[in-house]
């Protein structure tokens, strides 16, 4: 047999030594690792994002409201009511709206009256929210969900 | 007759004085040169000088006196942050007013805040001075390359420092600010969307879940900003400073010219007088011998050139100080640290900006925030850090430039650097963008292409030729060090002077629309 082991032979003290240097530095290293666990919450501290927006006829066809606190606008059209967040989908500014649609403050995206991206460092057009109407009739936006754009809830 | 027990008690308490001073004080009194050294070295907090220093790192353009610069602003900072702390309330509810009250109500609270503020500001242009002076001198060479990664080190934790500071006084600025640090944390999602993996696999949204502790700026993002200035930063910097003092030693002083350039621990290696060992020799005894053979005999023969820390080294590092707490009390008391009103999720600043030293990154940003915010920074750093190791050359250290010919590589490198710079802003204002141009284009193209990754392609395109040219490795950094420089100016001097509402570009504020 020429294996490692013959033509280097390791000393017992050598080889206790190192046994209990990598027995400690696993139960050390295993530690940590179950401990950098913690700052990565496993629950977000958020409250819920779903808002009563009100009747139906309190927006009818042809309005487009801001709704104070939300940073969502909603527009009424005559295929139905649908919400769009104006957080900036760059870096998460404010939009504001223009003739034109909306564009944000921060480093100068613009955004169609549909929320496409037309100029700017933006990866991607506004987002649409999911609207939908609770058993009394009254409208609910669920800014936590995604909708695809041009979707309207048909009252 | 012996002594009585109380004569002997009353004369301890006699010699009280006397004791007490020689138990802090285990020196003569510092008059000689051998006093002096005896202070320094029985010392723990003078211990960190060698007690003689080289002649030529005493020269004011050896140094500028940057790193002490640098080690006085941490002073002042440590010193004027925990005074602030004891107001400071780190809640979002209390946070603006506990600002506020040191601002307007606390005895001497503005001043401390200002001065806060401005040595804040005056490190990092230290620092960023610092290293422009180490890399210039060519002082990061064998056996400085550690000791050069330890800087960066500390680089990144001086910015870091900064950045959680900009937070803690909870008003629009610190709230969109870190909001859109944040963002810039989350932007791998760019990437992740266009390839349609983010379902799986989501690093952005793990890093900014990880800094702020939720989706968007809040509590949990103030608690964790505020752990990490007041304790994690500040205590990874102290050890930091200590391990790049201790290398600064072991490395043989600051470099200089006209010592033979060594590796750390091979010096015997290079000395022919000495005897060679027998190849089988232990390695053990061998590492004692060289670290014996090596400093001593080189501190031997230099003995002449060099003079007591105590009191010439001592005194310029006084004077340094003295000149850092100088300028950040005189700009304290004539410069108010800005405070705007209480942040607002709802409304954004317009424009919305960063502190100055992140400015030309939120320039890089206005292209593309994953480009810009992330993989640029990522290159510059690993890039600087990586100097030591790929360039080899033995060039002396401590000459500006390394000599003539890297002077002027280093000026033909600013003026193109500064072109390219201002070519890469201007060419976007004038004439817009990609999306301008194909109102479809993938988000992969405008990650790719942008004005940010152009310039950073063009100056290694500049350093290769340079390096082509010369076959200097030195040289070839001195040209991409030079551009990056010119860029940072450039892109920072745009963000500050030229950028207004919308980000868009204006020659001077008096033009910004009035709202
Ligand atoms: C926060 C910051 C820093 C502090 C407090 C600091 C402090 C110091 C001090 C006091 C010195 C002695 C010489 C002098 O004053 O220039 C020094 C030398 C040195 N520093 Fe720093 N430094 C810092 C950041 C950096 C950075 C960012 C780098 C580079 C990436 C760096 C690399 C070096 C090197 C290689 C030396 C040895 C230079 C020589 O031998 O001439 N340091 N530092
Ligand atoms: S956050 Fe809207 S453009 Fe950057």
């Amino acid at each position: 047999m020429s294996g490692r082991l013959e033509s280097e032979p390791i000393a017992r003290r050598d080889f206790l030594g190192l046994a209990g240097l990598w027995t400690t530095a696993i139960a050390i290293g295993g530690a940590l690792l179950g401990m950098v666990r913690l700052p990565k919450p496993s629950v977000l501290p958020e409250a819920s994002r779903r808002f009563r927006l009100g009747r139906p006829d309190e927006f009818p066809p042809g309005t487009s409201k801001v709704i104070a606190g939300q940073n969502v606008l909603v527009v009424s059209k005559p295929q139905g009511i649908a919400a769009l967040s104006l957080v900036c989908t760059h870096l998460g500014c404010i939009v504001s709206k223009n003739e034109a649609g909306f564009s944000c403050p921060c480093h100068g995206s613009a955004f169609d009256g549909d929320g496409r991206i037309v100029a700017g460092p933006a990866p991607r057009g506004l987002r649409w929210l999911q609207v939908s109407a609770a058993v009394d009739g009254r409208l609910i936006v669920n800014a936590g969900n995604e909708v695809d754009p041009g979707t309207y809830y048909r009252v | 007759m012996s002594k009585s027990g109380i004569a002997i008690f009353a004369e301890n308490l006699r010699a009280l004085p006397r004791h007490l001073r020689e138990s802090f004080v285990r020196h003569d009194r510092p008059v000689s040169a051998r006093s002096r050294s005896q202070a320094v070295f029985s010392n723990l907090f003078l211990h960190i000088h060698a007690t003689r220093t080289h002649l030529q790192s005493l020269r004011l353009t050896a140094t500028f006196g940057l790193g002490i610069a640098a080690t006085s602003c941490f002073i002042i900072l440590l010193v004027t942050g925990v005074l602030l702390m004891v107001y400071y309330a780190p809640s979002t509810s209390l946070a603006y007013d506990s600002m506020k009250d040191i601002h307007f109500v606390v005895p001497s609270g503005r001043l401390v805040r200002n001065v806060h503020r401005w040595s804040a500001h005056l490190m990092v242009v230290v620092v960023i001075l610092h290293m422009c002076r180490v890399f210039y001198t060519a002082s990061y060479k064998t056996p400085r390359e550690f000791n050069w990664l330890v800087g960066m080190g500390l680089f990144i934790v001086t910015l870091a420092l900064s950045f959680t500071g900009y937070l803690l006084p909870w008003d629009q600025l610190a709230f969109w600010a870190i909001t859109i640090g944040a963002n810039i944390a989350g932007s791998p999602r760019e990437l992740t969307d266009v390839l349609g993996i983010t379902a799986y696999f989501d690093p952005g949204g793990f890093s900014k879940q990880l800094l702020l502790g939720a989706n968007e700026v809040g509590q949990d993002a103030l608690t964790r900003f505020y752990l990490l200035h007041v304790m994690v930063l500040p205590l990874a910097f102290a050890a930091l400073i200590g391990v790049h003092f201790w290398r600064i030693r072991k490395d043989g002083g600051l470099g200089r010219p006209g010592i033979a350039q060594t590796a750390a621990g091979k010096g015997a290696d290079t000395d022919p007088n000495l005897p060679t060992l027998p190849a089988d020799a232990p390695t053990k005894t061998y590492g004692l011998m060289c670290v014996v053979a090596g400093k001593t005999a080189a501190t031997d023969l230099e003995i002449d050139e060099t003079v007591p820390s105590w009191p010439h080294l001592l005194r310029a590092e006084l004077v340094v100080f003295m000149a850092c707490v100088f300028l950040s009390v005189v700009l304290g008391i004539v410069a108010d640290a800005p405070l705007k009103e209480l942040a607002n999720p709802n409304i954004p600043e317009n424009p919305a900006k960063a502190p100055w030293y992140f400015l030309g990154l939120q320039e890089m940003v206005s292209y593309s925030a994953f480009m810009g915010g992330l993989i640029i920074p990522a290159i510059v750093v690993v890039g600087l850090g990586l100097i030591p190791y790929l360039d080899r050359e033995d060039d002396p250290p401590g000459v500006y430039f390394s000599g003539r010919n890297g002077r002027a590589v280093a000026l033909k490198s600013l003026l193109f650097g500064v072109t390219a710079a201002v070519l890469a802003v201007a060419v976007p204002v004038n004439f817009g963008w990609l999306r301008n141009w194909f109102p479809d284009i993938s988000q992969l193209w405008v990650i790719l292409v942008n004005p940010g990754s152009l310039l950073t392609a063009a100056y290694a395109a500049w350093s290769i030729r340079t390096l082509q040219k010369t076959r200097s490795t030195r040289l070839a950094a001195i040209a991409l060090f030079t551009c990056f420089v010119a860029g940072f100016l450039i892109t920072t001097y745009v963000g500050m002077n030229l950028r207004g509402p919308n980000w868009d570009f204006y020659w001077s504020q008096s033009d910004w629309p009035a709202h």
